[in-house]
């Protein structure tokens, strides 16, 4: 009897401890969210939405320019990145009885914990030194940071899939290229979009890599061999700036970025949606 | 050239890397008729299955040698696609498996589907086809549009039976197909194969003795990779040859 009284208050004890752990983890994610909202909400306005970064010392201006130049490196970068990553990603789950495997996946987690400066710093030897600062130097660079996320967590989501379902539809007849992409693609699609979706939100957020890779910019897109402006950038440029409009145009941008990738995981949690 | 047997299997081995789990097997499999495959945990029975419409081949490491003559035709000649090889075969698993994100209709089209075929009118026919022959059509025609794990453990054997029968398969082969079943859902497998057996060669592994001496017309016993007998049901139930094989049926080791 003594034991199972012992055993019920030790089960009270941990399910506290691990209540307490998760409003730990939560409290930092809400804090910064609400911060966000409440600093970066009073900035938003239609000007601010559609109007370049102003000069110094002028009034108003706004992120437009920002968000144009965000999406059209974040979208480069994942038409690099998310096949590869895929592709690879396919390579180490349903080919892994190659000798080659094991060292992909060795050096896909070295990539994976590279700094992303380190790799600003490849693209920027690689392209900035060819053709300037420019989009394509950023998303070289972008893609780069993407394709072991992408790898790993496609990897991952694959071997999910019973093996039974695999061998089910081999013995159906079916071609295994075919089996991959129809049947074990089909279970493992939301792991999948879980793992772009966080590959676009780190890159989306990256500052550092942009910066070596296409530099603070202030005007409008003007060819992708050109630099444009970036969201991540303008956090960061003004945010420590002297200056209060600036600093409440930082505010807004973190908004508008984490709105970004919110409302993209929204959207592609939606459509990988399981029927069943 | 005509010949009485579905399969003729010459001097087969197999391994699993350096593993030889199937020694020098000859054997005749009957066109149109039940042949179990009996024999203790660990003696090949799955591996020999598994060559016969060489699935065995896809584990990484595994081996084959010898001739397997399906109609005549060694399916392990060079030029010979195991795609095609596959297609003629229905194969059911020891563990039901339907396709988990599909429903019912989708995993009984699957076959068809997966190959190209897009004709809703031929999809439907093959669908209530192969899902009265695997007598589940009454159970789940209202439901089409369910998905396929929603339904009991024997109700999903029998919809991966008409997912293999919907392929229009020569042969159908069947791992242990009711060892994850209760009784009752067992005993309905079993009618069904019986009637399969009218029109399909079936060849079934199984480690249930009784169910071997109910549902096939012939049985070999497979003991530490060797064949150790083979022949007709009757035969080596009542009037087993090797002693080995007597020890088994009466259930002394196994």
């Amino acid at each position: 009897m003594a034991s199972y009284k012992m055993r019920k208050i030790k089960d009270r004890f941990m399910r506290i401890l691990v209540w307490l752990a998760l409003l730990m983890a939560l409290i930092p994610l809400f804090s910064i969210l609400g911060e966000v909202v409440l600093k970066g909400a009073s900035s938003i306005n239609l000007n601010f939405l559609t109007q370049p970064t102003p000069t110094v010392g002028e009034a108003g201006g706004g992120v437009a320019n920002a968000m144009q130049g965000t999406l059209l490196a974040v979208g480069l970068a994942s038409l690099i990145g998310v096949p590869i990553g895929l592709m690879s990603g396919i390579f180490l789950s349903e080919y892994s009885e190659t000798k080659l495997s094991p060292a992909v996946r060795f050096f896909n987690d070295v990539l994976n914990g590279f700094p992303s400066i380190v790799i600003g710093i490849f693209g920027y030897t690689i392209i900035v030194l060819s053709i300037g600062f420019s989009v394509i130097a950023a998303a070289f660079a972008l893609a780069i940071i993407m394709i072991p996320i992408v790898t790993r967590t496609t990897e991952e989501a694959l071997k999910l899939v019973p093996a039974t379902v695999r061998e089910a539809a081999i013995a159906l007849g079916v071609p295994r290229w075919k089996t991959i992409v129809s049947v074990v693609f089909s279970g493992a699609k939301k792991g999948i979009a879980t793992g772009i979706l966080l590959s676009l939100a780190r890159i989306a957020g990256e500052s550092a890599p942009v910066l070596v890779t296409m530099g603070y910019w202030r005007w409008w897109f003007a060819g992708l061999d050109k630099p444009v402006a970036n969201l991540a950038l303008n956090i960061y440029i003004f945010a420590i700036s002297p200056f209060e409009n600036w600093q409440a145009l930082a505010w807004g941008s973190a908004l508008v970025l984490v709105t970004l990738i919110l409302g993209t995981s929204v959207i592609v949690r939606i459509f990988t949606r399981e029927k069943y | 050239m005509f010949s009485p047997y579905k399969f003729e299997i010459e001097s087969l081995n197999a391994w699993f890397g350096s593993k030889h789990v199937l020694k020098n097997i000859n054997m005749k499999i009957k066109e149109k008729a039940v042949t179990a495959v009996i024999g203790p945990s660990g003696c090949g029975k799955t591996t020999f299955i598994r060559c016969l419409n060489r699935m065995h081949e896809i584990v990484p490491g595994a081996k084959v040698s010898g001739r397997v003559l399906f109609n005549g035709m060694d399916i392990y000649n060079e030029d010979v696609d195991p795609v095609q090889i596959r297609r003629k075969m229905g194969m059911v698993f020891q563990k039901p498996n339907p396709f988990p994100m599909m429903s019912i209709y989708d995993n009984a089209a699957a076959g068809l589907k997966l190959n190209g075929i897009r004709d809703k009118e031929k999809l439907d026919s093959v669908v209530e086809r192969s899902l009265k022959l695997a007598i589940l059509w009454d159970e789940v025609k209202d439901d089409l549009n369910k998905s396929g794990a929603s339904l009991s453990g024997g109700q999903q054997q029998r919809l991966c039976i008409a997912r293999a029968l919907a392929v229009e398969p020569e042969v159908m082969l069947m791992d242990e197909p009711c060892s994850a079943l209760d009784p009752i859902a067992t005993a309905k497998i079993e009618t069904l194969i019986r009637m399969l057996a009218e029109d399909y060669t079936v060849v079934i592994v199984t480690h249930n003795m009784q169910q071997a001496a109910r549902v096939s017309d012939f049985t070999a016993f497979l003991y530490l990779g060797e064949l150790i007998e083979f022949g007709s049901t009757k035969e080596i139930f009542e009037n087993p040859r090797s002693e080995l094989t007597e020890k088994y049926i009466t259930g002394e080791f196994g």
